[in-house]
């Protein structure tokens, strides 16, 4: 089992957002998690990517075996966690290039492997900007400054494409996206899905799995997991709305 | 010859020197320029040493300073030896260099340089003598002798300094690199002047080092004036790397004529305490002033930028980006007064500063001062401080970058804006390089010439090529 998550209850400032979260995940499979807004499932992402903002107050997570909650934010990252943000954070003065090379050749380092070279590290720049279909040029630019909404988050996908995770979470990678953008950011997840790793797509609308189908679907709210099933369940959310869920609860 | 000071510096003190070695400190002068010096002898006799009383000094406390001993010279100081003065070695940045050692014009067998595009430069003191004229015509003309008394001390005392005169219309070929290098045995005291002289539609790009070869301590009270003829340019670099015994009071002063353009750099990267007295006067409209400033201080050092941009005329535009980063116990003061005249219509002045406080005990005072006489202008000035972004430390981080070199990285990105405005591509690189060292806090290692990285122990020297000027 690649991810494990028990009981897990998270708190920010002192209040509890998550409230017994329970999450399996295997290689190879893809998780959408949905429901409602505000009901937690950002913090369940960040709270797995190790967020130091959100106090874990029960419950554990354990990855490969590793309980995670004894890793920082990087060593998760170095071990395969890899979180596409909502909302990327624009970094003035970092260009993607030395943002992405740090990146990757700390990972490697924490592997025990040389450094890229230069060249050998613009080949693979190149390589998987061509993967999620980025024409711009990236190199020169700081991150993110001044992207469209959808320039940003096809740089997540690109990202996630050259540090090659072994557990991705995309945290509402398609809100703001136009039909186009969703379709590219779509294709990367599919070309980069493998049997050795697994994918947790955090949507608010069942759009996105039309193009990313996923093997699971589960509806957190009010900081649980309430329901869970196969690809047939978005459909049913769609169909029915969250207020069916709502009810349900009540 | 013996110092005419062995003592801590004080204003009584030095009223007592001039009266005693009148004749001495106006050898090089002409009836006028004594007159000049006369006159700031008399402001200096009503004018106070500074308090943090003083509104101008509130953050600033130069006691400490000042009362450290100190020699002073009316003299250049021969016993060191000439064989030490360093060569500047960034790589491939050819410039034309001037050297001083403390304060006094090097290469006396070349004491001027004139050049066949008509570019003078070299020794004040020896321009003085050779065009009184030129001089006369400059000199005193921007500094504020009545108000600010380290500018009149320095009027009442200079012996020597640094003299550039880039004619109308001359554009000069390469940049010009003005190098103090500060080496003596004991404390020493330093009062070099020095004047620029941009003319009409001419153009000049300057570098100018400040760095102490040593750890003696050392007070230096210099004071540069700077004349932009109509339409001329000037990308001018201030670089400050001294050791942490020192004290550095350098007043600029720039007088800007219409249309002209001016781009000052200040880029502080040690010492002990500086303050940055930066004067920018619109003299005509149309004109443009860039002053951008860096500074990264730590342990107890101490930074004061202290801009004034005096909009005297109508029509002209003024950007301060002026950011630090301040760690340990390090000080840091920016003190932005923006002046808009009556007659100053259609200013646009902005000014910003930014701090990055690395550690609870690392303090800024920032404090920005529009006064505005005319109703049609756009001025906008932004202060913030604050520690580094934690979301942004939070992405860096979840890539696998580890803690300290996302630190690094956003340390560096914030300096990059400043940086980034470098216009000469070698400078830029070593700036960049430099403070990449100074954030990772190598340049500690080699406390003495942090600018050059080469070893004190090498023989030394100032390369003058004047054919290639």
């Amino acid at each position: 089992m690649l991810l494990r998550i028990k009981d897990l209850h998270a708190s920010i400032h002192g209040k509890e957002i998550l409230k017994g979260v329970n999450l399996e995940v295997n290689k190879g499979e893809v998780h959408a998690i949905m429901g409602p807004n505000g009901t937690g499932k950002s913090t369940l992402a960040s709270v797995i990517a190790g967020r130091e903002v959100f106090e874990v107050t029960a419950g554990e997570i354990l990855y490969q075996g590793k309980n995670l909650q004894k890793l920082a934010v990087e060593e998760r990252a170095r071990e395969g966690i890899f979180l596409g943000f909502q909302y990327p954070v624009e970094i003035p003065g970092v260009s993607m290039t030395n943002f992405m090379r740090t990146a990757v050749n700390e990972i490697r380092q924490y592997k025990g492997l040389d450094a890229l070279s230069g060249s050998d590290f613009m080949k693979m720049m190149e390589e998987k900007k061509k993967l999620v279909e980025i024409t711009s040029n990236l190199t020169n630019r700081s991150v993110n400054e001044g992207f469209s909404g959808g320039e940003k988050k096809k740089n997540e996908i690109f990202q996630m494409a050259m540090l090659e995770p072994t557990l991705a979470i995309l945290d509402e990678t398609d809100s703001g996206l136009d039909i186009d953008a969703l379709r590219i950011v779509a294709n990367g997840v599919n070309k980069l899905r493998r049997p050795d790793n697994a994918f947790v797509v955090i949507t608010h609308y069942q759009r996105l799995l039309d193009y990313i189908v996923p093997d699971f679907v589960h509806v957190l709210f009010e900081g649980k997991i309430v329901k869970s099933g196969g690809k047939e369940l978005a459909l049913e959310l769609e169909d029915k709305g969250y207020d069916w869920i709502k009810n349900e609860q009540l | 010859m013996d110092p005419i000071l062995e003592n801590s510096i004080t204003l009584e003190r030095m009223l007592a020197l001039y009266e005693a070695n009148r004749q001495v400190l106006s050898a090089d002068d002409t009836p006028i320029l004594s007159g000049i010096r006369e006159n700031a002898f008399i402001s200096l006799g009503k004018l106070r040493f500074p308090d943090t009383k003083m509104e101008a000094w509130r953050h600033t406390d130069l006691k400490e300073s000042l009362g450290r001993g100190y020699d002073y010279y009316l003299h250049p100081t021969k016993e060191t030896d000439i064989q030490k003065v360093f060569r500047c070695n960034i790589p491939h940045l050819d410039t034309a260099i001037i050297g001083q050692l403390n304060g006094w014009y090097v290469s006396k067998d070349v004491p001027l340089m004139e050049l066949g595009n008509g570019i003078i430069m070299g020794s004040l003191a020896e321009a003085k003598k050779k065009y009184p004229a030129l001089i006369e015509k400059y000199y005193g003309q921007a500094a504020h002798d009545t108000e600010e008394v380290f500018t009149a001390l320095n009027t009442a005392f200079e012996q020597d300094g640094v003299f550039i005169y880039v004619p109308a219309g001359v554009k000069s070929p390469k940049p010009v690199q003005m190098i103090n290098v500060i080496q003596h045995p004991e404390n020493i005291f330093l009062q070099s002047r020095n004047l620029i002289v941009v003319g009409d539609d001419a153009q000049l790009s300057l570098v100018h080092c400040d760095d102490s070869y040593n750890h003696q301590g050392s007070f230096s009270n210099i004071v540069t004036e700077v004349f932009l003829g109509r339409n001329a340019y000037l990308d001018h670099y201030k670089l400050q790397n001294i050791n942490n015994n020192s004290t550095l009071i350098s007043s600029i002063y720039f007088k800007i004529e219409s249309a002209a353009n001016l781009e000052s750099h200040y880029l502080s990267l040690n010492g002990g305490l500086l303050r940055n007295n930066i004067r920018a006067l619109f003299n005509g409209p149309h004109g443009n002033a860039n002053l951008y400033g860096l500074y990264l201080m730590d342990r107890k050092q101490h930074i004061d930028n202290h801009v004034v941009v005096d909009h005297a005329s109508p029509e002209c535009t003024s950007n301060e980006i002026f950011k630090g980063i301040l760690d340990e116990n390090a000080r840091g003061v920016f003190n932005g007064h923006v002046l808009v005249r009556r007659n100053a219509a259609k200013t646009d002045a902005r000014q910003t500063n930014k701090n990055i406080l690395l550690t609870d005990n690392a303090r800024i005072n920032s404090e920005p001062f529009l006064e505005i006489y005319h109703d049609d202008v756009k001025c906008s000035h932004g202060s913030t401080t604050g520690q580094l972004d934690t979301e942004a430390m939070f992405y860096l981080r979840q890539r696998g970058i580890s803690e300290e070199s996302a630190r690094m990285l956003l340390m560096f990105a914030f300096a990059d804006e400043v940086v980034a405005k470098i216009a000469i591509p070698q400078l830029r690189q070593r700036i960049e390089d430099m403070v990449k060292k100074r954030l990772q806090g190598e340049l500690r290692i080699c406390e003495q010439c942090v600018l050059h990285c080469s070893t004190p122990e090498k023989p030394l020297e100032f390369r003058v090529d004047v054919s290639k000027i």
